[in-house]
C-alpha cells in the first residue's frame, strides 16, 4: 500500500444517495485475477451508454469537475463485499470519499488499500456540495495527521474520526497483513489453549 | 450484567486487543470462491508465505459457473479462466476445492451449511457479502475484502472493530402464503437499506424460532442488505437436528458433546442490545420490491409510494425511473417478462419444495421465460429424487444446473435490457441482473405465482383458486 499523502485538490460531486457496489464496478467487471486497470470501468454503467459512448451528463464526463476527492451521499458503498470498488475508485484516481456515512465493508476495503474515507455529518455533506456548486475548481485540503478537512472560500476546518491503528497504516503504508504477521506466536498459543483441531 | 450471544461468540475468538481500539479475531472457517480470491492468493505468493491453516478453508466454484452442460469447458472465456485459476491455487496451496463435476459443488452459503460446515458458535469469513447466511447456525459470519481473505489464508485472523449489537424480535404467528423472505424483506422495508449499519443484528421471537433452518438462512442472507455486518440467530433443536449426521457434523458421542456446549449459545436475559425493534409477524405479507434497493419494499396488496421525509427525491425519482414505475400505481398486475428462483437466498430444497408444491397443476404464462437454479449438486439431485425436477418441466420451468446465475449475471444467465424480473435472490439494484435490468424482489412462492399469473400477483389469491 503507498502512504497517504496531504491532498489540496478539487473535488467531485456525486449527491446520489445508497451508491451500491454494483454500481462502483459492475459485477461482468470483476473477472479479472490482478488488482489493476478497474479504473476503466468505474461507474460504468452510469459512465457510458450500451455502445460505449460517455454519457454526457454523468459527473466523471463533465470536465469542469476533477480532483483526487470523490463526495457522496450517504450510504455510499453498500451491497457487495468486492474489494474491486475501492481498487476501482483508486485507480481512477481518488484518494479521499467524503460521505455522510459509509457502508462497512466498504469502509474496511478502502482503508485497506490507502482510499481515505471521511465521514461528515450530513449538514457539513450538503455544506460541501454547495462549496463544489458555487466554485467547481475550489480546492479542499485533506490533512490526516490532524484528521482535519478544510473546505473551501470560508476556510472552515471539519475534524474526522479516524482509528488510531488505521491511521498509523495509512499514514505508512502499512497493511493489516504485517501487523497479523507478526502476532504469529500468539495466534498459534490461542489455538493451543483453545484445541484448535488443524 | 449478562452478554449478548454475539458477544459470547467473539469474546471466545478474541487472540488479542489491538491498541486504539480493534482486536485479533480467530476465524475458525473460511469459505472461498473464484471471484474474490485470486488476488489474496497471488498477494500470497508474493510473499512467499503458504495458507497457514488449509484445513479451515473450504472453495467452491460458483459465481462464473454455466447452469446448462456443466460437463463441458466453460464457454466464455475470462470465466474459464478464472475457475481454472481457482483450481490451481487450490492445488498449489493445498485447500479442499468443490468444483464443477463434484458432487458438493454448488454456492458458497449453500454447500456450508448442508456439508455441516457452519455450526454453531463459529466465527466464519468468505470474501462475500452474503457469508451472513451462516448466521443462522449462531455463529459469527460476514462478508470481507480480498486483502482480508489473503490475511485470513496467512494468519488464520483478521483485524476488526467490535459492532454494535441490535435485536429484531418478530413475535406471532405467520399468516399463510408469507414465508421468511416477506419476513425479511418487511424488516428491510421499515429499517431502510442503511438502518443496520455498524450492527450486527441477532434475529429473536417466536416467529423466528418456528422457522425450518433454511428459511433461518434466507433472514441472516439478508442481514447486509440493511447495512449490518452479519445476522444470526440461537441455536436450538431445529439446529441440532439439521446438522446431525451431515457429512463434517460431529460424529456420534462429539455430536453430542457438541450440542451441549452449543446450548449455551444464546443471550442472557438482561443481556442489553444497543437497539432494539419488535414487529409482529400478523403485519406481514407477502412482499415485493419496486426500486433499486432492497429497502424499497411494499406489500404485494400496496401501490408505488412517493418518497418519504428523509428520502432523497432524486435519487428516489431515478429509482423509479429506472424501474418503469410511477408512485401510487398498482404494484399488482404489472406484467413481467422472466422469474428466476434460486441465488443464496431461495435455492435450498426447502424453496424447491414449496414453489412444487404451488406449482403442480399449474402452468407458467407463455410471455415468461421462467428459471429455476438449484444450490447445490446435491439440492439439486435431492429435486430429482423427489420429482420436484418433472413438477417444474411440467409448469413450462428450466430447471438448471447450479450456480449463481442470474443473481448477479456473470454467467450467460442475464435478464435483458428493460424487461422485468421477479427474482428470489437478493439485490435489486441497478444492472445486477444484466445491464438495464429490472428486477422485483420477491419470495419463492410470489415469483412462481407471478410466472403462472404473468404478472405481479398475491400468490394468496392463486392459492385458495
Ligand atoms: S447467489 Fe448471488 S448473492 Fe449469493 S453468493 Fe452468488 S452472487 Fe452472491
Amino acid at each position: 500500500m503507498e502512504k497517504f499523502k496531504a491532498i489540496k485538490s478539487s473535488a467531485v460531486p456525486l449527491p446520489a444517495e445508497d451508491v451500491d457496489t454494483d454500481q462502483i464496478i459492475p459485477a461482468r467487471f470483476l473477472k479479472a485475477t490482478t488488482r489493476e486497470g478497474f479504473g476503466d470501468n468505474l461507474f460504468r454503467d452510469w459512465r457510458y451508454n450500451s455502445d460505449g459512448t460517455p454519457k454526457k451528463d454523468f459527473i466523471l464526463n463533465n470536465p469542469v469537475y476533477a480532483g483526487d476527492i470523490l463526495v457522496a451521499g450517504k450510504n455510499f458503498g453498500c451491497g457487495s463485499s468486492r474489494e474491486h470498488a475501492a481498487w476501482a475508485l483508486y485507480d481512477f484516481g481518488f484518494r479521499v470519499v467524503v460521505s455522510s456515512f459509509f457502508a462497512d465493508i466498504f469502509k474496511g476495503n478502502a482503508l485497506n488499500n490507502g482510499l481515505l474515507p471521511i465521514t461528515v455529518s450530513p449538514e457539513i455533506l450538503d455544506e460541501i456540495f454547495l462549496a463544489i456548486e458555487s466554485n467547481p475548481g475550489a480546492e479542499f485540503s485533506v490533512d490526516l495527521e490532524n484528521q482535519t478537512l478544510e473546505l473551501p472560500v470560508s476556510g472552515k476546518k471539519v475534524s474526522f474520526d479516524i482509528d488510531p491503528y488505521k491511521k498509523t497504516c495509512l499514514l505508512n503504508g502499512y497493511d493489516d497483513l504485517d501487523y497479523l504477521l507478526s502476532l504469529k506466536d500468539k495466534i498459534e498459543q490461542f489455538e493451543r489453549e483453545r484445541g484448535v483441531v488443524i | 450484567m449478562g452478554k449478548t450471544l454475539f458477544d459470547k461468540i467473539w469474546d471466545a475468538h478474541v487472540v488479542s486487543p489491538v491498541p486504539g481500539g480493534m482486536e485479533v479475531l480467530y476465524i475458525d472457517r473460511h469459505f472461498i470462491h473464484e471471484v474474490t480470491s485470486p488476488q489474496a492468493f497471488d498477494g500470497l505468493a508474493e510473499r512467499g508465505l503458504p495458507v497457514f491453516r488449509p484445513g479451515q478453508t473450504v472453495a467452491t466454484a460458483d459465481h462464473n459457473v454455466p447452469t446448462r452442460d456443466q460437463h463441458l469447458p466453460i464457454r466464455e472465456e475470462l470465466s474459464r479462466f478464472q475457475v481454472e485459476k481457482l483450481t490451481e491455487n487450490c492445488r498449489k496451496f493445498g485447500l479442499e476445492l468443490y468444483g464443477l463435476g463434484h458432487p458438493y459443488q454448488g454456492i458458497v452459503h449453500v454447500i456450508g451449511p448442508e456439508l455441516g460446515v457452519t455450526q454453531p458458535g463459529m466465527t466464519i469469513v468468505c470474501g462475500d457479502s452474503h457469508t451472513s447466511t451462516h448466521g443462522a447456525f449462531g455463529c459469527i459470519a460476514f462478508g470481507i475484502g480480498t486483502s482480508q481473505v489473503e490475511q485470513v489464508f496467512a494468519t488464520q485472523c483478521l483485524l476488526q472493530s467490535r459492532p454494535k449489537r441490535m435485536r429484531i424480535t418478530v413475535d406471532g404467528q405467520l399468516r399463510p402464503g408469507v414465508l421468511s423472505k416477506d419476513i425479511i424483506l418487511y424488516i428491510i422495508s421499515r429499517l431502510t437499506a442503511g438502518g443496520g449499519t455498524g450492527y450486527f443484528v441477532e434475529y429473536a421471537g417466536s416467529a423466528i424460532r418456528s422457522l425450518s433452518m433454511e428459511a433461518r438462512m434466507t433472514i441472516c442472507n439478508m442481514s447486509i442488505e440493511m447495512g449490518a455486518r452479519g445476522g444470526l440467530i440461537a441455536p436450538d433443536q431445529v439446529t441440532f437436528d439439521y446438522l446431525k449426521g451431515r457429512k463434517f457434523s460431529p460424529q456420534g458421542a462429539d455430536f453430542d458433546a457438541a450440542t451441549a456446549r452449543w446450548k449455551t449459545l444464546f443471550s442472557d436475559e438482561d443481556a442489553v442490545f444497543d437497539k432494539e425493534y419488535n414487529f409482529d409477524a400478523a403485519d406481514i405479507e407477502p412482499m415485493v420490491t419496486f426500486g433499486t434497493n432492497p429497502g424499497m419494499g411494499i406489500k404485494v396488496t400496496q401501490s408505488v409510494p412517493g418518497a418519504k421525509p428523509g428520502e432523497n427525491p432524486a435519487t428516489f425519482g431515478k429509482a423509479l425511473e429506472y424501474m418503469g414505475f410511477e408512485s401510487g400505481e398498482s404494484i399488482s398486475g404489472k406484467k413481467i417478462q422472466h422469474v428466476f428462483i434460486g441465488s443464496c437466498t431461495n435455492s435450498r430444497i426447502e424453496d424447491l419444495r414449496v414453489v412444487a408444491r404451488f406449482l403442480k397443476g399449474k402452468r407458467k404464462a407463455d410471455h415468461v421465460t421462467a428459471m429455476i437454479v438449484p444450490g447445490s449438486q446435491q439440492v439439486a439431485a435431492q429435486a430429482k429424487e423427489e420429482g420436484l425436477a418433472e413438477i417444474f418441466q411440467e409448469a413450462g420451468f428450466d430447471f438448471r444446473e447450479p450456480g449463481c446465475s442470474a443473481c448477479l449475471g456473470m454467467n450467460e444467465d442475464k435478464i435483458p435490457q428493460g424487461e422485468y424480473c421477479v427474482s428470489t435472490s437478493n439485490r435489486n439494484f441497478e444492472g445486477r441482473q444484466g445491464p438495464g435490468a429490472r428486477t422485483i424482489l420477491a419470495s419463492p412462492l410470489t415469483a412462481a405465482a407471478a410466472a403462472v399469473a404473468g404478472q405481479v400477483t398475491d400468490v394468496r389469491e392463486l392459492m385458495i383458486a
